[in-house]
């Protein structure tokens, strides 16, 4: 039995896919919360407006709670989702790898959605020991790293260009 | 190759076998003209599969209705159109459904026109129909969702471009690394050949893949003709037998 192919998600999806609680994984007030947004953008350096962005994670004590989130972007290109910080993840070979969150972008124009990470930029010892991390270049790893801000963090997705982010094949 | 891979910790994760890159469309597919700024350009990394990578969001009633899986019930009235259903199953490539997992479609109306502001197509919304619908795959995997065809329409690509009537369908599976976006098509469609996006997939019996078989048995007679398709996603080399 072979795999079904995948197809973009098209200018539309959003008849569907976004809905209300999409970008909360867990609720406004929940102690702990941090805001995570940032833009997808093109290779033109021009914000995507209609590109969706997933996040699944572990929680922040690996005690069963498992955060999935999902938001649209905005005419700005901007996404943002609500939810907490993970702890570390067991790695390969005994390695602990640094907080983090898997993420999948979908865009018209994507006849696959991509994968990539966000880091955290206030866990710089852990960064330094992550096993994924480690095994990029300085100016890669700048961009899984989002950095902190008032009430979360910051991070840009570049699906194309100079600042273009590093994606996974998984 | 292994089914698991066992780590020090003695914690034992289910090893997916990787993307088939024969199956999916390359990112970078010139033909379709919103690729070219959004295609990334650099080679993937290569991600080991951990705990994140072989786990999936469950959902429930959070997300799913009674009711969600029949898009012309959503209204007063009923959308136009021909009613069709359309089901099948959710599978792994090596034959183990999966269970209670979301799937998501969405489609234009039987005018191939979208509910959605950036649809400018010259072609008449219809109050009865909204083309956004889910369900759960039940415990053997299968799902089914009544709905009415959707229309053929125009795009921008390149001159005098239709796409040809599709459904578009989203599915979680039971892993991230399972996580599939594609969309359905019609039997028989004569707009196949002039469509970037059905003909980014480049090899031809993984294209026939992406569409639906007429199923005579399973259409309700003076109701709704019935399409039958089955949805299939990357295992690990797990048997239901093994259990280390």
């Amino acid at each position: 039995m072979s795999v079904t192919p995948s197809q973009t998600v098209g200018p539309f999806f959003a008849i569907e896919l976004p809905y209300a609680d999409g970008p909360y994984v867990v609720a406004e007030g929940t102690e702990g919360a941090v805001w995570l947004r940032g833009r997808v953008v093109d290779g033109a350096g021009e914000p995507i407006p209609d590109a969706m962005v997933e996040s699944w994670q572990a929680d922040p004590k690996e005690a069963g709670f498992r955060g999935f989130g999902r938001s649209g972007t905005d005419s700005e290109g901007r996404w943002a989702i609500l939810t907490l910080k993970p702890g570390p993840v067991p790695g390969p070979e005994g390695a602990t790898q640094a907080p983090h969150l898997d993420l999948a972008v979908f865009a018209r124009g994507l006849l696959n959605h991509v994968v990539t990470r966000l880091y955290f930029g206030d866990e710089a010892g852990a960064n330094a020991a992550d096993p994924v991390l480690s095994g990029l270049d300085e100016d890669a790893r700048a961009t899984l790293i989002a950095e902190p801000t008032g009430d979360g963090y910051e991070h840009d997705i570049h699906l194309q260009g100079p600042d273009e982010t590093v994606f996974f094949a998984v | 190759m292994s089914d698991t891979v066992r780590r020090p910790s003695d914690l034992v994760v289910p090893a997916f076998r990787p993307a088939d890159e024969g199956a999916h469309p390359p990112l970078d597919y010139d033909d379709y003209r919103s690729t070219r700024l959004r295609a990334p350009s650099r080679p993937f990394v290569p991600l080991p599969q951990m705990l994140t990578e072989v786990t999936a969001p469950v959902f429930g009633s959070d997300r799913v209705k009674e009711g969600d899986a029949d898009l012309t019930r959503q209204h007063s009235g009923e959308p136009l159109g021909e009613r069709i259903i359309v089901y099948g199953r959710v599978l792994e490539d090596g034959g183990r459904p999966v269970p209670h997992t979301l799937i998501e479609v969405w489609q234009a109306n039987s005018a191939g026109r979208y509910r959605h502001a950036g649809d400018q197509h010259p072609a008449p919304l219809d109050p009865n129909f909204s083309g956004g619908g889910r369900c759960l795959t039940d415990s053997e995997g299968r799902f089914r969702f009544i709905t009415i065809k959707p229309g053929a329409y125009p795009w921008g690509n390149h001159h005098n471009a239709w796409r040809p009537a599709h459904i578009h369908f989203s599915v979680f599976g039971r892993a991230f690394v399972q996580r599939l976006v594609t969309q359905m098509y019609f039997p028989g469609d004569p707009l196949f050949f002039q469509d970037p996006i059905y003909n980014s997939v480049r090899d031809e019996a993984a294209r026939r893949r992406m569409i639906c078989r007429f199923d005579l048995d399973k259409t309700v007679p003076e109701w709704a003709l019935a399409f039958q398709w089955d949805i299939v996603l990357r295992g690990n080399g797990a048997t239901p037998m093994e259990d280390e």
